[in-house]
C-alpha cells in the first residue's frame, strides 16, 4: 500500500539523495556486539576512497578507542554490506565495492574480545 | 398580550435542552455548498461515515460551562505558582539535577502542547459532525492552555538556570527535538481520522498516563509545587481526552466495518511512534529524578501491560488486536532508559543539558529495579566510563550517529533477543537505503515512504551543510559543519550540555543554596564557615 494523501499522487522530495553531499556520500559504519559505542556512526565518504583507506585510516579513528580494537585480527573479521556478507577488495574503491549512498557497513568479530565480554556481550 | 403575561420570564431551559442547542444546534445543513465541498477531507482516508448523530459527545460540556470550569482551575493555579515564585520554589526542589528534567520538558514536550492545539484546532474545522468539532475545539484550547500553564511555571526556573530561555528555538532546531517534533508533525500532517486516532486514542488513551502518573508524581517528590500544579490543573481535562479517544475509536468502529483494516493500522502505526517518543520519558524517570517514584520498567507493567491489556480485551468486540510489536515493547522495558542515557552520555556536547553518570547509590538502585539487565549490560559500562573520567581521559564520541528514518532518534535500539546487538533495518525505495532503528519503525516507512523519504533528518541537514547562522559562509575553507551545527541549534559550549559536575547551573546552585547540586554527590566546593556563624 501507500500512502493516502488529499493531493493525488503525493510524493514528498528525497531530501537526502547523494547528490545534495558535495561530492561526497553517507556511509554508515557499526562494530557488532562491541558492547561500548551505543549506535552506529554516520559520517561522509569520498566515493573513491579505497577500502584501505577506510580499513586503515578511518575506522581506527572512530574504533580505536575501544579496548579491544587492537587485538583484532582483520582477517577472521567478517564483513556486511546492509545485511549481507562481502568480502571487500582493499584496493577497490568504496563504489566499485558496491558501498553506495547511506549504505552501512558492519564489521563482527568471531567472538567477542576481553573487553566487551567484560561489558556483558555473550562469549 | 397583557402586561402581566408580558413579565412572566421565558422558561429556564433544562440542562439536556441547553447542551443540545449549545452543541449540535450550533451546526447548520449547508444549501449553496455541497457538504463534500465544504468537508473536503473527510474522504481521502477511506473512512467511511453514516450517520454522525451517532457520535456520543464525551466531554457533555457546553462551552458556556467551559469557560467557567477552567476559569476556576486557572485563578487556582496561578495563586499557587506565585506563592511558588514569591518563596523562591525553585531552590527547594531536591537538586540541580531535577532542574535538567525540567529543561527537557520545557524544551520538548511543551511544544508537543502547543502543536496538539494546532492540530485539534484544525480537525475543529474539518470534521463534518458538529459533536466532534465541538470536542475537537475544546480540546484545542484546552492544549493551548497547557502550554501557556507550562511555560508560566517554568519561567520561574528560566530567570536562575541556564537552557529554557530560547525554547521554541531549540524546538525547531535542536537534533534530539526533532523527535517529538516530527511525531507529532506526521500526525498534523496525516488526515482528521488519522490525527485523532493517534492522538486522541493511540497518545492520549493508551499512553499518556505514563506521563501524567509517574512524571507528575515525581515532581511532586521532588519538591515542584509548580510543576504538581499545573500537572493537576491539566488532568481533569486529560480525562475528557482520554474519553475523546476512547469515544472516536468506538464511533468509527460502529460506523462501517470497512473502517476497522485503516484504524488497525493507525494504531499499530501509532502505538509503536507513541512508546518510541516516549523513551525520552523513560531516561527522565530513570536518570534524571533524583529521587525516584517507579522505574520506567514498572510503569510500563502497570499502565501498558496492565491497563492497555485490558483495554485491547475490552476492544477485541470490535475486531481490534493489541498493537502489533507490543512484545517487542515488553522485552525492551529492561533497556531503553539505560541505553538513551548511555547515549547521551555519550554525545553529551552535543545536547542542550549537561549530562552525568549515575551514582553508586543509584546504579544499586537500578540493580534492584532491573535485575536481569543493569548489573549485566550497563553497571559495567558506567564503571568503565567512571574509571576514564576519573583517569582524566573521559569517554567522548564526536561522530554523528545513524538516524531511523522514521523517528528519529540514533538507531540506538538493540535486536529484540540480543540485547548487545544493535538492531540494524533497512529498506531500498527507489533506489536509496533508508535506516531503521525497529521492525515497528520499518514497517511504518515500507507502509508510506511517499511521505518518510522528505524527513528532515538532523544528521543529513548537518552533513549536507545546511545548519549554520545567517552571516556564515559554507564554502569558506575553514567551514566546520559540526561546530557550526551546534551554533544553529542554540546549544552553547560550556553553558548548555557537557558534564554536569562543571556546569553552570550546578555551580550557581552551590553557591546560592549551599546545597550540593546532586544529592548524591558531596559539594564540589564545601561551604566555608564564616566567624559570624
Amino acid at each position: 500500500m501507500s500512502v493516502r494523501a488529499i493531493t493525488p499522487d503525493y510524493h514528498g522530495d528525497f531530501k537526502d539523495t547523494e547528490d545534495k553531499y558535495h561530492g561526497q556520500r553517507l556511509l554508515g559504519l557499526s562494530w557488532d556486539h562491541n558492547g561500548l559505542y551505543t549506535n552506529p556512526f554516520c559520517i561522509p565518504v569520498a566515493p573513491d576512497m579505497p577500502f584501505a583507506a577506510l580499513a586503515d585510516q578511518v575506522i581506527p579513528k572512530l574504533f580505536g578507542p575501544h579496548p579491544d580494537f587492537s587485538g583484532i585480527d582483520w582477517s577472521k573479521v567478517t564483513w556486511y554490506r546492509g545485511a549481507t556478507a562481502f568480502t571487500p577488495d582493499r584496493a577497490k574503491t568504496l563504489d566499485e565495492n558496491g558501498i553506495k549512498h547511506k549504505a552501512l557497513i558492519r564489521f563482527a568479530l568471531p567472538s567477542p574480545g576481553p573487553f566487551a565480554r567484560s561489558l556483558g556481550v555473550a562469549a | 398580550m397583557s402586561a402581566t403575561e408580558e413579565l412572566k420570564p421565558v422558561k429556564k431551559l433544562n440542562l439536556k435542552e441547553n447542551y443540545s442547542l449549545l452543541t449540535r444546534g450550533l451546526g447548520w445543513e449547508p444549501t449553496y455548498h455541497t457538504k463534500a465541498a465544504v468537508y473536503p477531507m473527510m474522504a481521502f482516508e477511506g473512512i467511511k461515515i453514516h450517520d454522525w448523530d451517532k457520535w456520543e459527545d464525551p466531554f457533555r460540556l457546553t462551552m458556556d460551562a467551559y469557560w467557567k470550569y477552567q476559569g476556576e482551575k486557572e485563578r487556582k493555579l496561578y495563586a499557587i505558582i506565585d506563592a511558588f515564585q514569591q518563596n523562591n520554589g525553585q531552590f527547594q526542589v531536591t537538586d540541580a539535577r531535577y532542574v535538567q528534567a525540567l529543561k527537557v520538558f520545557i524544551n520538548g514536550v511543551t511544544e508537543l502542547e502547543y502543536l496538539s492545539h494546532r492540530g485539534f484546532c484544525i480537525l475543529s474545522r474539518e470534521f463534518e459532525g458538529v459533536g466532534p468539532r465541538i470536542a475537537a475545539q475544546m480540546q484545542s484550547i484546552d492544549e493551548l492552555r497547557h502550554a501557556q500553564t507550562q511555560i508560566h511555571a517554568i519561567s520561574q526556573y528560566n530567570k536562575y538556570f541556564t537552557g529554557m530561555s530560547c525554547f521554541p528555538y531549540q524546538f525547531d532546531h535542536a537534533w534530539y527535538l526533532s523527535i517529538p517534533k516530527s511525531f507529532f508533525e506526521d500526525a498534523v500532517s496525516s488526515g482528521p481520522f488519522e490525527f485523532i486516532t493517534a492522538i486522541s486514542f493511540a497518545f492520549e488513551y493508551v499512553l499518556t498516563n505514563l506521563v501524567f502518573m509517574p512524571w507528575m508524581s515525581g515532581a511532586a517528590f521532588n519538591g515542584d509545587m509548580a510543576t504538581v500544579s499545573f500537572g493537576f490543573s491539566a488532568q481533569s481535562d486529560e480525562a475528557r481526552h482520554m474519553t475523546l479517544g476512547i469515544e472516536v475509536i468506538k464511533f468509527l468502529l460502529e460506523q462501517d466495518p470497512d473502517n476497522l483494516p485503516i484504524v488497525q493500522r493507525w494504531i499499530d502505526k501509532w502505538f509503536w511512534r507513541g512508546y518510541r517518543l516516549l523513551t525520552l520519558l523513560a531516561a527522565m524517570m530513570d536518570y534524571m529524578l533524583p529521587k525516584r517514584v517507579m522505574s520506567w520498567s514498572e510503569a510500563w507493567e502497570i499502565y501498558f501491560e496492565q491497563n492497555g491489556g485490558a483495554l485491547f480485551v475490552d476492544l477485541a468486540r470490535y475486531g481490534v488486536r493489541m498493537p502489533k510489536y507490543w512484545e517487542v515493547t515488553v522485552k525492551e522495558k529492561g533497556l531503553v532508559s539505560h541505553q538513551l542515557w548511555s547515549t547521551f552520555y555519550q554525545l553529551r556536547h552535543a545536547v542542550a543539558f549537561p549530562v552525568w553518570l549515575p551514582s553508586d547509590d543509584e546504579m544499586d538502585w537500578m540493580s534492584a529495579k532491573y535485575p536481569d539487565t543493569f548489573d549485566k549490560y550497563f553497571r559495567p559500562k558506567y564503571t568503565y566510563w567512571k574509571e576514564l573520567e576519573a583517569a582524566g581521559t573521559p569517554y567522548i564520541v564526536d561522530t554523528l550517529p545513524v538516524l531511523c528514518q522514521t523517528c528519529q532518534w540514533p538507531t540506538l535500539f538493540a535486536e529484540p533477543d540480543d540485547p548487545m546487538q544493535t538492531c540494524h533495518r533497512e529498506s531500498v525505495y527507489k533506489g536509496e537505503t533508508f535506516h531503521f532503528c525497529s521492525d515497528g519503525c520499518k514497517d511504518i516507512f515500507d507502509y508510506e515512504p511517499e511521505k518518510y523519504v522528505h524527513a528532515w533528518m538532523p544528521v543529513q541537514q548537518i552533513l549536507q551543510g545546511n545548519c549554520f547562522l545567517p552571516g556564515v559562509d559554507p564554502t569558506a575553507p575553514d567551514f566546520n559543519p559540526l561546530v557550526e551545527a551546534l551554533k544553529y541549534m542554540g546549544i552553547k559550549p560550556g553553558i548548555d550540555g557537557g558534564d554536569f559536575a562543571t556546569c553552570q547551573d550546578a555551580r550557581n546552585w552551590e553557591e546560592w543554596t549551599k546545597r550540593a547540586a546532586s544529592m548524591y554527590e558531596a559539594m564540589a566546593t564545601p561551604p566555608v564557615a564564616t566567624a559570624a556563624e
